[in-house]
């Protein structure tokens, strides 16, 4: 398993050239090879969503996709959310409602909350609450995550 | 303006909200190695062998180790309620012998990269003679080593004259209820990271969480290191719930790794092994029963239940065991009460504390008794609890027994009042009405309750220092810990309000042992009283220091002083001279500190009440929660959010464990519960609104706020309210008898009901 491939993408505009093995997930190659810790890994079989990212602007688990298969593609991860100092709506939106404790799961909630509201700006809460129900936390019970997303679409929509 | 008792927004929330946390895999360490651990696939069996040879001739291989590595080094201890008697059954680092359960580590592999350490771990092969497996609790003990069986330990705590109130009981009420095994299961794995200095000849173990102070001791007694020669820090940790932070056989692995190899290991669990490695808890199977009058009063109340502990008994000895009996009787006052609880090893996972241990299952237990005692004498539930409450004015309340090591007496508590408040509330009447009419249009949907009394603040003691520095940044030092809990946040604002600074300037460090000397660390809903008294006391002390230099600065009386935001400055004369933090610092010498220890020796007792609406969809036999209440004393609540934050995500994992999740194992011990798929940890599609409602009418006199702990009250009641909710869907008091109620076992249960109506239809 050491043949190794060189793979090219961008990062939050950056672009990358890294060199992996066939098998490194994508989740490995931006938290190891991109030095992206951001997103974390929960379980690694694709049931938790902690490490969703965005590529080509779809959520999708980054544990369950090989780096290889990101190859010209554009990766978008909780790190690309801030400009600067200044936060995403979707993170200002869970300091002020408390939509996070531990915070591990966090970052694959904004990023999978930052496609949602960009495909769907007026989502509704029955429709939200199904499409939030895709990633888990241990910690929040959920309803501080929900009221995050929603005031965090009403401030996107002014 | 006073910072105790606003929803002030978290400190800790920037780095986690921008990937700046720093997780345990997240410290990546030059020339680190990692580690694999190599797990038993046999439930049970005599290990002959290791077979390691090909692991060895691996070009990527450091090294390999099996017990005959680790012969020096001794079992992992209890950390809670030493019991004499009990060291044969400590779980040995790597399986020697025997192994006992599916997961127990063998071998351990160490290599370049973390990928390699994967591959030759697959290289190495333990050789299994396998025996067959003890996986239920209740059947007969058997040999576990010479001279000592499976029965580990028999908890027992009674008081009163049981026999009499048996042989004068009006009826007596009997139930057999079974809990399934849960258990915490943070997003985060677990993960360790062992770090050998040559500089300093430190050794420094960063992933640590929950009690870094005691594992330091525990780890350096183990190494036969002295204790400046061990450091633990923790980091971000991605929920604890009980299970993370205790000692397990990796942290001790990583940590002889890297001394005798010289290199720093790394260590991060998959969810597969953290399945199968990490603590588990709750299994256990209940045969309790009442004496009763025609009143509905319980003249006493006889318990046995058996705990299924798994392979070994961990840190936390028999503990669940010990709360259990302890925590059984609750808000009542029962005058005679026996509870005899078996701590049997099991071919499983070994077991420690999850979140409200103890309490969990002893609501369920006892709000199951009440419910069935009320429909049984045709009372209502409602009034046989206030018929067996403990009366506000005896309290406080002393049991004539023990839990944690501290004598249990409530210090504070209205029962009555709340449950009464709470309905209130609620408009459990109307309530009633309208499920009462759902079900008559044919729906099957129900409404239950169950109460609760929780134990918090646990001691002994816990220390603080606040230091104010000539950059004028005041440090709080503790020993408690964070595991996502907000514990920076509310030590600040406490401080903040001892002090009368604002929040900006506070930076809480916890979990840091080479910060502080002592600290107990975050379990046991302890560090909001504990470790916030001990910042009350420091804060007043460094109030005191602070007035008394800047007094001498500014030539006056400290008494003429204010402290407002970042300055201090004169009373009366608010546009006078005044001066910055950092210049009263840098005038007392550089650096102002103050240290607190607040000692307890008595827990606190918080208390509420959990209300659940479900509906069942009878074609699938799926259960939907349609609104759960959560109704908590707190005494004091320093900041409503994060308790009401703590309520909610207890509640939903209240809901998991009444509804979904449970660790299931089959008839040769393998575990089938390996993946978040078979786990079923509840998303958001399960999870109503959880309301909380708050209240305060019970401070305690037991610390210088007022507080009671907040971490384990939305989980303690959850299964009582689930199935007395369900009861009522199904028509059938007490019909549910195990949790968690899979729809294959209310398919069942259905099944049974309508079987018996149809025998008896006038029932």
């Amino acid at each position: 398993m050491s043949d190794r491939l060189d793979v090219t993408f961008t990062v939050n505009g950056d672009k990358r050239t890294i060199c992996v093995e066939p098998r490194r997930s994508l989740a490995d190659a931006l938290r190891d090879d991109c030095g992206l810790t951001g997103t974390h890994l929960g379980c690694e079989h694709g049931v938790c969503g902690a490490c969703t990212v965005l590529v080509d602007d779809q959520p999708v688990r980054s544990c369950l996709m090989f780096a290889v298969q990101a190859e010209a593609a554009r990766v978008r991860t909780v790190e690309g959310l801030a400009a600067g100092d200044k936060l995403h709506p979707l993170q200002q939106a869970f300091w002020d409602h408390h939509g996070l404790q531990c915070g591990f799961c966090t970052p694959g909630f904004l990023m999978l909350a930052v496609s949602i509201l960009e495909r769907d700006p007026d989502i509704g809460e029955p429709r939200l609450r199904e499409a939030l129900s895709s990633n888990l936390c241990r910690c929040t019970g959920y309803q501080n995550i929900l009221k995050s997303v929603l005031a965090a679409a009403a401030a996107m929509r002014k | 303006m006073s910072f105790i008792g606003q929803s002030v927004k978290r400190l800790e929330d920037g780095p986690l909200l921008t990937g700046k946390g720093r997780f345990a895999a997240d410290i990546a360490i030059p020339d680190a190695i990692y580690m694999r651990v190599v797990r038993s696939p046999v439930a049970y069996g005599r290990l002959t062998s290791v077979r390691i040879a090909e692991a060895l001739t691996h070009p990527g291989t450091v090294a390999v180790w099996t017990a005959e590595n680790v012969v020096d080094i001794p079992p992992i201890g209890f950390r809670m309620t030493p019991v004499p008697g009990l060291e044969a059954y400590r779980q040995p680092v790597l399986a020697k012998g025997h192994i006992r359960y599916v997961g127990e580590p063998v071998a351990a592999v160490f290599a370049a990269d973390a990928c390699g350490a994967e591959d030759i771990a697959e290289l190495v092969v333990p050789e299994i003679e396998p025996l067959p497996p003890c996986l239920d609790p209740v059947a007969r003990p058997s040999e576990f080593a010479p001279g000592c069986n499976t029965e580990t330990a028999v908890i027992t705590k009674a008081y009163g004259d049981l026999d009499a109130a048996f042989a004068t009981a009006h009826a007596v009420i009997s139930l057999e209820l079974a809990i399934g095994r849960h258990s915490g299961v943070p997003l985060e794995t677990r993960g360790a990271i062992a770090v050998p200095e040559a500089a300093t000849g430190i050794l420094r173990l960063y992933g640590a969480a929950k009690v870094p102070h005691y594992n330091r001791q525990a780890l350096a007694a183990m190494l036969g290191l002295s204790l400046d020669r061990i450091h633990l820090h923790e980091g971000h940790v991605g929920g604890g719930f009980g299970i993370r932070g205790e000692l397990y056989p990796e942290d001790v692995l990583i940590c002889t790794a890297a001394l005798r190899l010289g290199r720093p290991v790394k260590w991060i669990e998959d969810r597969y092994e953290h399945l199968v490695a990490a603590n588990q808890s709750r299994g256990s199977l209940h045969r309790v029963r009442a004496a009763v009058n025609e009143h509905g009063f319980i003249l006493g109340l006889d318990d046995e239940f058996w705990f299924d502990q798994g392979g070994y008994l961990r840190t936390h000895g028999v503990v669940v065991a010990d709360l259990t009996c302890a925590m059984l009787p609750g808000p009542f006052v029962i005058p005679a009460y026996r509870s005899v609880g078996h701590v049997r090893l099991t071919n499983k996972t070994p077991c420690g504390t999850y979140r409200a241990p103890g309490r969990f299952e002893a609501s369920f237990v006892r709000e199951r008794l009440v419910d069935v005692i009320a429909d049984r004498l045709r009372l209502d539930p409602v009034a046989v609890r206030h018929r067996n409450f403990i009366a506000k004015n005896a309290m406080p309340f002393r049991r004539e027994f023990s839990a944690l090591g501290t004598e249990i007496v409530y210090d504070t508590g209205d029962y009555a009042g709340l449950l009464d408040k709470f309905l209130n509330r609620v408009k459990w009447e109307s309530l009633r009405v309208d499920v009462a009419r759902r079900r008559q249009a044919g729906e099957m949907v129900g409404l239950g309750f169950g109460f609760f009394v929780e134990k918090s603040g646990l001691g002994p003691f816990d220390d603080v220092r606040i230091a104010l520095g000539g950059d004028g940044i005041i440090q709080v030092i503790t020993g408690a810990a964070s595991i996502g809990q907000g514990v920076e946040t509310v030590m600040a604002q406490i401080c903040a309000d001892g002090l009368g600074t604002g929040l900006d300037r506070i930076r809480v460090i916890h979990g840091q042992t080479d910060r502080i000397e002592r600290g107990m660390g975050a379990f046991a809903s302890r560090v909001t009283v504990m470790t916030g008294a001990a910042v009350t006391i420091a804060a007043a002390k460094l109030r005191r220091e602070l007035l008394a230099v800047a007094g001498r600065l500014l030539q006056t009386a400290p008494d003429r002083l204010a402290i407002t935001g970042d300055r201090v400055l004169l009373r009366d004369e608010p546009g006078g001279p005044s001066l910055d933090l950092a210049e009263i610092a840098r005038g007392a010498g550089g650096e102002l500190t103050a240290d607190a220890t607040f000692s307890a020796a008595h827990m606190t007792y918080p208390y509420g009440v959990h209300l659940a609406q479900v509906w069942i969809e009878p074609d699938s036999c799926a259960i939907a929660v349609e609104r759960y209440v959560v109704g908590f004393d707190v005494g004091r609540a320093v900041n409503p959010m994060l308790v009401e934050g703590q309520i909610a995500g207890g509640a939903a994992q209240g809901i998991g464990a009444a509804l979904f999740e449970e660790f299931v194992y089959d008839a040769s011990g393998q575990p089938q519960s390996v993946t978040l798929a078979d786990y079923l940890l509840p998303t958001i599609a399960e999870i109503p609104q959880i309301e909380v409602l708050l209240f305060e009418d019970a401070p305690t006199p037991l610390n210088p706020l007022g507080v009671k702990g907040a971490g384990e009250a939305g989980i303690a009641a959850a299964g009582a309210a689930i199935a007395a909710a369900v009861d009522d869907a199904l028509g059938r008091v007490g019909a549910v008898q195990q949790l968690p109620i899979t729809p294959n076992r209310l398919h069942a249960l259905m099944g049974e009901l309508q079987a018996a109506r149809q025998q008896s239809p006038s029932r």
